[in-house]
């Protein structure tokens, strides 16, 4: 978790914007932790793809004692991003559809987004995202926190659940 | 570079090293004459580590692993040529891809987006080596040593054969373990394939991990000890004749590769004593036919009561020798294959002829020059490939390798 301590010696005013405060007391001074979420990413990558819809996939640890809660994200490569699960189809096939409530992490556990599963669904692809390319990702955390990482683009044959969306991808 | 044994435990079948080899049962005494060219400390390492598939060799350094790393058992050489229109930038992301695949193979991780994650938890002393060829250096703009072109033709002895021959660039994967190979030559060829297609692919092997004391000189499937002589790493004189010191290659080296067929159907028509004679060394030992032990400096001042040479002057030790030149040495790391025949033969079998240094005119050239004119092997021996590449140094944990001139 990444905390922010802020001395309270005199009339400080925090302006909190996390969701929880915790207090401790020094010899001197008050200090107020804001607790941010935060997740520890790792492995991030996207599969590389020339336009349309893509996936965004890697480890995402919460190693605070708060439950992080993923509303969405945002890129400057796609014009929409959305957080996807993947389900079986009534035909039998993989279907991708998008996860409303968001995805929640709860404290010490690890959320793995991966082909076939749980995953970040970029959507209207601004231009060719290449083999060894790197996209910035911002997630957006219940409370307005944000966190941005890096995803290394993989050419990948896999990952080509259909999406059920009614989005006007493909 | 150092290895670093893992932590499991002794192997049961731990062979028992010292003056006397006590084997039981009816095991076979493999504590051979040959091992004693060894440096002691190699020997004292033998099977210390146990289960060899945890075994890793670290990735990073100023030298590329799998130069003056230990021989492992198994090995690719993969070439790949470059699709139109390569420059700096995507040549940069290749080698960005390929070394943080390789940095995590080599330590027992899956890269990135690997589809068979499991095949990677066992490294068995994984090296991924990388060359450049001449159009990989254009490709990036970069100015290429005045050696890093194609060999001069040999037409006394070469029939060399375009699908083994030149690559814009190279990887070498080895390991103790073929499965680990197999998966991590995949793995670097799915993220290579945006940029490159491959351009020749050869496999290569030696005794398997544990059937001989580690470090011991390769036989050739002609049966001839190979690679007798050799610098040993980590000494000055290895280090004066692999690593370059020249601009952007400096901490690297060169690879020459040659596909060299063994003519294995007449070659079984000379008895022992026409093969010693052929090489200058005993078959049976490696030792030059002027001394007892593969170790012992051959003599070319030796003769015949009837005045003849002991070691013909055609000899391929004679012809290879490094008697009487100033230049330095070559460091060789050669690798067996044998592949299915075509036709009536019943074998199609050779020597992927890995040679390492730092100047490929200086020291390489020379040699082949001398071996081209005259060397009784030639006989049995046809060069089928031949390759030339940079190796650049090595890169840092943040680093990647041919950062400098992609960067």
């Amino acid at each position: 978790m990444r905390t922010s301590r802020i001395a309270l010696s005199t009339a400080l005013v925090a302006v909190i914007a996390a969701s929880a405060v915790g207090c401790t007391t020094t010899d001197d001074t008050e200090t107020i932790e804001v607790y941010t979420p935060e997740l520890t990413i790792s492995d991030p990558w996207v599969k590389a793809v020339d336009d349309g819809m893509t996936g965004v996939f890697g480890e995402f640890a919460n190693e605070t004692d708060q439950e992080v809660h993923i509303i969405g994200a945002s890129t400057d490569a796609a014009a929409m991003v959305e957080l996807h699960e993947t389900v079986d189809g009534v035909d039998g096939s993989m279907m991708m559809q998008e996860v409303h409530g968001g995805f929640t992490v709860a404290p010490g556990e690890t959320l793995t987004l991966e082909p076939g599963g749980l995953h970040l669904m970029l959507m209207g692809v601004v231009e060719p995202i290449l083999p060894g390319d790197e996209i910035a990702v911002t997630l957006e955390f219940a409370g307005g926190a944000t966190e941005e990482f890096t995803a290394t683009a993989k050419e990948y044959s896999g990952a080509n659940e259909e999406y059920t969306g009614d989005g006007d991808e493909e | 570079m150092p290895e670093n044994p893992s932590g499991a435990g002794i192997g049961r079948r731990r062979f028992l090293l010292g003056g006397a080899a006590v084997a039981t049962g009816a095991a076979v005494a493999l504590t051979a004459e040959r091992t004693g060219v060894l440096p002691g400390s190699r020997q004292a390492e033998l099977n210390a580590a146990g289960l060899n598939g945890a075994r890793t060799i670290e990735f990073h350094g100023e030298h590329q692993a799998g130069i003056d790393t230990p021989v492992a058992a198994h090995a690719s050489f993969v070439a790949l040529r470059l699709r139109p229109g390569q420059d700096r930038e995507s040549l940069g992301r290749l080698m960005r891809l390929l070394t943080d695949d390789a940095r995590r193979l080599t330590s027992g991780r899956s890269p990135l987006a690997d589809s068979e994650p499991e095949l990677a938890a066992v490294p068995a002393g994984l090296t991924v080596t990388f060359g450049f060829g001449p159009g990989f250096v254009s490709a990036a703009g970069a100015t290429a040593p005045m050696w890093l072109a194609p060999l001069p033709a040999y037409p006394t002895i070469d029939d060399l054969r375009p699908e083994w021959t030149g690559g814009d660039l190279l990887i070498v994967a080895s390991a103790d373990d073929p499965v680990t190979v197999a998966h991590a030559v995949r793995m670097l060829l799915k993220d290579s394939r945006h940029f490159a297609s491959v351009a020749w692919r050869q496999d290569g092997f030696r005794r398997a991990y544990g059937s001989e004391v580690s470090g011991t000189t390769m036989r050739n499937l002609m049966g001839q000890v190979d690679g007798t002589g050799n610098p040993e790493p980590g000494t000055a004189d290895f280090d004066a004749a692999v690593w370059s010191t020249d601009g952007w290659l400096a901490g690297g080296t060169s690879m020459v590769l040659r596909r060299i067929r063994m003519e294995l159907d007449t070659w079984d028509e000379i008895d022992g004593p026409g093969r010693d004679n052929t090489v200058g060394r005993r078959i049976s030992n490696g030792a030059p036919v002027t001394g007892e032990r593969e170790s012992d400096d051959p003599d070319y001042e030796a003769t015949t009561a009837a005045g003849f040479s002991v070691i013909s002057p055609v000899a391929h030790i004679s012809r290879a020798s490094d008697a009487g030149r100033v230049s330095r040495t070559i460091f060789r790391r050669s690798y067996n294959y044998d592949v299915p025949p075509t036709g009536e033969a019943v074998s199609e079998t050779g020597l992927i002829f890995a040679s390492l240094q730092a100047d490929v005119g200086e020291q390489y050239i020379p040699v082949q020059d001398r071996l081209a004119q005259a060397d009784l092997l030639n006989e049995w021996t046809t060069p089928i490939g031949s390759a030339v590449f940079a190796i650049p140094p090595g890169c840092g944990p943040d680093g990647f390798i041919g950062e400098g001139i992609l960067t």
